[in-house]
């Protein structure tokens, strides 16, 4: 049985720093991941990274930016820690080599991003994601003796003891399909968002929400599922996503008539309002008529220097010439608001603990809440590299203090059967594993997106119940073990499935808009009674719903103006 | 919607075959994907059909493969035109052929097995920065426009596609390779690098490292980041050659001895080179030296080929008979390595913006 005292399962920025951080305390670590990690979904943060790192600027103004993007629905003491230990943060990544961006005197240079009150997002051109993670990458080469890397290995369940303690996960081999148990003192999940539910979205076709799924199961609670953020620049159809960078380069946002319409919405930052605001003020641009034919607005990024184009947008200046045949240093692109963010998720403490002791989560997967209902462009990197370094850290104490306990067998075996068992479903018996998703993916995207009402959410909850029937019978074409890609989408599709009713039951439970949660029939927020998180905890019957406070430190709730 | 077909070179490691290659019909856009139309029919026909994909916008590096013979990323190459390819080289009506990447073993349909290959090589990198002593209490400050060069090499996704084109690796197996070579200028330009003088001694003595590249252009061809994994090689070579790093195949000595004859002669000179290239100058030309006579005897039967093959003119190998250019045709050959002493110091164009808008809005005026 293969053994650590900390086993991270993910890794894209916060598993990997998560098991960095870990091996530095003097532990043993696994780090597991169900594709090679800089395949990870990290990669696609494209603008920065935020860090009042500046002498001008304070954590505090850093603080309060978050703490008013989020709705006032981020807990505030945890937003404290994220902005506090930012500047560091940022150091520690520049001496291992991440490649910034730098002034003309040589040090760390800034742009400008959405919700900020001061340039403070650090960035390498446009692929400051892949950049730093593929830093930490070289890192764990180098540490190869010290963090042992499980790569292409999917996790299928995680494994807890008599005491209601995690000790360990059940995997499969991706290679030859072996199963296997492993076991540890703590394991910490580091899996990511759940982007996957909807489509069109800008996630990759790994974010099928695993850890949340698989951290529910075992009666890990849930926080701020409804909370999801739909991106306002994202390529009509596919759902590529064009960076937040290019507004804070300057870009504006045009509707079919040629107005600026910002200017209706968020007079005071325009283009650079919240993301929430500003998918809103697309999204009834679009429903009201003033949008092209294919519902969506322009991204005018012509406005923006060539020079300067060229040198910090040279990502998107692909995407638009590969993906839309669109040369966006000499014309508008279109875009419309997509989904992009998972803010919901995992409810941790600032260590990355959840209510399964033992059991961590961190970044995308998490929820501590550091981003309410709104999450703040450039703000989740920095979240998957505060938290994911403090849970592996907390995790090694942890393994440190425990003898821990050997995972039972079987878990192992319940895993196996129920894998034998999706091989075994007759070929045409059900729908197909594709067929499913599909029509999950365009329900939630239908009824649970940037504007939302009961009968709509309702549907798709109902939508999303029939379908876990279906899932029950769907079968697959693939019965090797090889690379058995066939065989991990049906798990995935299972997990995907749980998202998708957390998140409706979450919908239909708040019944005011706050940040990305806007209800048609309830379209004021409602401080009164809202101003708290909604908890799911697995029960016999689906989610069953409890609250908790809002940690409220030093910024009382007020009206929120751009 | 329009209708394509694919022609995918498969392999089932546990049916106990060989690999055979089998159709698809798909339906999609044309500015859709080949990535999208496997998956189309993996999702309609045959789920067993087996990639490597996540990000499906040339990010995450997964899907590299080889279409219609040319190695790249299956997410970033559009259907319509890889059909408009396929039917290029072979006459109309002709499926998209779609294979997995070469110099790399087959796991399974289009899964290559990257870690025994493209990873083990960017592990003899030593790919990690080696700064010296102790950081800064705050960032390093460095040149900005050094930041950007190594920039370049940092957009690499370690997709594969330029280990999969590299035809010196398909000759030398163990050639560390465009990817890896990359990898290491990412250090050796990094001024926070305290090892760079080791790592450049490193990769020229290897007789797989640096100057095993023949300047082929695959991998730049293929590169689906314009990462230019040979213009990485050609910068480690300059700054080799600038540390005065010996090499023994005298890697930097041939290069340089291509540079003078053509700047004295404007063609190709042969037999000068080898000569030139162990011992150059003069004293080359009088006392030719041990190694160049051993490898002047070893490339005989190279030049008696080009003999009968007519690539080599009998009067071209006889000292001092070179013919020269016609008038001023010279001068300009001059001016060539005038403008390309002045740029010799130039950082990698990460920032193609600047030198590559000019000329378009002198076109537009």
């Amino acid at each position: 049985m293969p053994t650590h005292d900390v086993l991270v399962i993910g890794a894209g920025l916060a598993g990997q720093r998560a098991a960095l951080a870990a091996a530095e305390q003097g532990v043993s670590v696994g780090l597991l991941s169900k594709v090679h990690p800089v395949r990870s979904h990290s990669n696609a943060a494209q603008g920065g990274i935020n860090a009042a790192l500046n002498p001008e600027d304070t954590w505090e103004s850093h603080a309060f930016d978050t703490v008013k993007g989020s709705d006032y629905l981020g807990d505030q003491d945890a937003i404290e820690v994220m902005c506090r230990e930012a500047p560091e943060e940022i150091l520690h990544l520049e001496h291992l080599g991440v490649t910034f961006h730098r002034n003309e005197e040589g040090k760390l240079g800034t742009r400008a991003f959405g919700g900020a009150s001061a340039a403070r997002t650090y960035y390498v051109a446009d692929i400051t994601g892949q950049a730093i993670m593929h830093v930490l990458y070289e890192q764990l080469m180098k540490y190869a003796d010290k963090v042992a890397r499980y790569e292409e290995w999917f996790c299928t369940a995680l494994a807890i003891d008599e005491n209601g303690e995690c000790c360990g996960a059940v995997t499969r081999n991706v290679a030859d399909g072996s199963m296997e148990l492993f076991r540890a003192k703590a394991v910490i999940l580091a899996c990511g968002g759940n982007g996957q539910v909807w489509k069109p979205t800008t996630n990759a076709l790994i974010c099928t929400g695993d850890g949340i799924s698989m951290a529910y199961r075992v009666g890990a609670k849930l926080m701020d599922m409804e909370m999801i953020q739909y991106h306002p620049t994202t390529l009509a159809g596919k759902g590529f996503l064009i960076t937040e960078g290019a507004r804070g380069e300057g870009a504006h946002l045009l509707n079919a008539k040629g107005e600026r319409f910002m200017e209706r919405y968020a007079p005071n930052k325009m283009e650079l309002a919240s993301r929430d605001v500003v998918s809103r003020a697309e999204q009834t641009e679009i429903d009201e008529g003033r949008g092209f034919p294919d519902g969506t607005v322009e991204l005018d990024i012509t406005v923006v220097p060539k020079k300067r184009i060229h040198e910090a947008l040279r990502e998107i200046v692909l995407v638009g010439k590969d993906f839309a045949g669109v040369d966006i240093t000499k014309e508008p692109i279109r875009i419309k608001p997509g989904n992009h963010y998972t803010m919901g998720g995992i409810k941790t403490d600032v260590d990355g603990r959840t209510d399964v002791p033992g059991l961590y989560a961190a970044g995308e997967v998490a929820c501590v809440s550091v981003h309410g209902g709104n999450r703040l462009g450039a703000n989740s990197l920095l979240d998957t590299l505060i938290f994911g370094r403090r849970s592996g850290v907390d995790a090694a104490a942890r393994a440190k203090q425990i003898d821990g306990s050997e995972p039972s067998k079987e878990v192992l075996e319940e895993e196996r059967s129920k894998i034998e068992a999706i091989a075994g479903r007759e070929k045409g018996s059900g729908r197909r594993i594709s067929e499913i998703k599909l029509e999950l993916g365009t329900t939630m995207d239908k009824h649970v997106a940037v504007f939302r009402n009961e009968a709509g959410i309702q549907e798709a909850l109902n939508t999303v119940r029939r379908l876990k029937e279906e899932a029950d019978s769907a079968y697959i074409d693939d019965q090797g073990s090889v690379f058995n890609q066939d065989m991990l989408a049906a798990i995935e599709l299972g997990y995907m499935l749980d998202n998708a009713e957390c998140t409706c039951v979450s919908a239909l439970e708040r019944k005011e808009s706050r940040g990305a949660q806007y209800r048609t029939d309830f379209p004021e927020r409602n401080d009164a009674e809202w101003l708290k998180h909604i908890d799911l905890q697995q029960g016999d019957d689906g989610p069953e719903i409890s609250y908790s406070e809002v940690t409220i430190t030093q910024w009382e709730p007020e009206e929120r103006k751009y | 919607m329009a209708e394509y077909t694919l022609k995918v070179r498969r392999y089932q490691p546990e049916a106990g075959e060989g690999a055979y290659w089998e159709e698809f019909n798909v339906e999609l856009e044309p500015s859709l994907s080949v990535l999208d139309g496997l998956l189309q029919a993996k999702d309609r026909d045959d789920g067993s059909l087996s990639v490597r994909c996540s990000c499906r916008a040339a990010i995450c590096g997964s899907c590299g493969m080889k279409i219609n013979g040319q190695s790249g990323l299956g997410c970033k190459t559009q259907i319509g035109e890889a059909h408009e390819a396929a039917n290029r080289r072979n006459g109309g009506g002709n499926p998209i052929v779609i294979e997995p990447m070469g110099n790399m073993p087959v796991i399974k349909d289009l899964i290559t097995d990257m870690e025994s290959t493209h990873w083990e090589k960017i592990r003899r990198v030593t790919p990690w920065l080696l700064p010296h002593g102790e950081p800064p209490e705050r960032e390093y400050i460095v040149e900005p426009e050094s930041m950007i060069d190594i920039t370049q090499s940092m957009a690499c996704i370690q997709c594969g596609s330029c280990v999969s084109a590299c035809l010196s690796m398909e000759a030398d197996p163990d050639f560390v390779g465009p990817a890896a070579l990359a990898k290491a200028y990412r250090f050796v330009g990094d001024p926070r690098d305290a090892e760079t003088r080791e790592r450049l001694h490193d990769l020229a003595q290897d007789p797989h490292g640096i100057y095993d590249c023949t300047h082929c252009f695959s991998c730049v061809d293929a590169c689906p980041k314009g990462v230019a994994p040979m213009d990485q090689i050609m910068r480690l070579r300059r700054r080799a050659g600038e540390e005065g790093i010996e090499d023994p195949n005298s890697g930097h000595n041939h290069e340089m001895a291509f540079v003078k004859i053509i700047e004295k002669k404007g063609t190709l000179d042969e037999s000068a080179l080898l000569q030139e290239s162990f011992v150059p100058g003069i004293k080359g030309k009088l006392m030719p030296g041990k190694r160049a006579i051993k490898e002047m005897i070893a490339s005989l039967p190279t030049a008696i080929r080009g003999f009968r093959t007519g690539k080599m003119r009998s009067l071209k190998v006889i000292p001092g008979l070179h013919h020269k250019l016609p008038d001023g045709a010279q001068d300009e050959v001059k001016a060539i390595y005038a403008h390309a002493q002045a740029h010799r110091e130039e950082f990698n164009i990460y920032i193609k913006g600047e030198e590559g808008a000019e000329p378009e809005e002198k076109e537009a005026t």
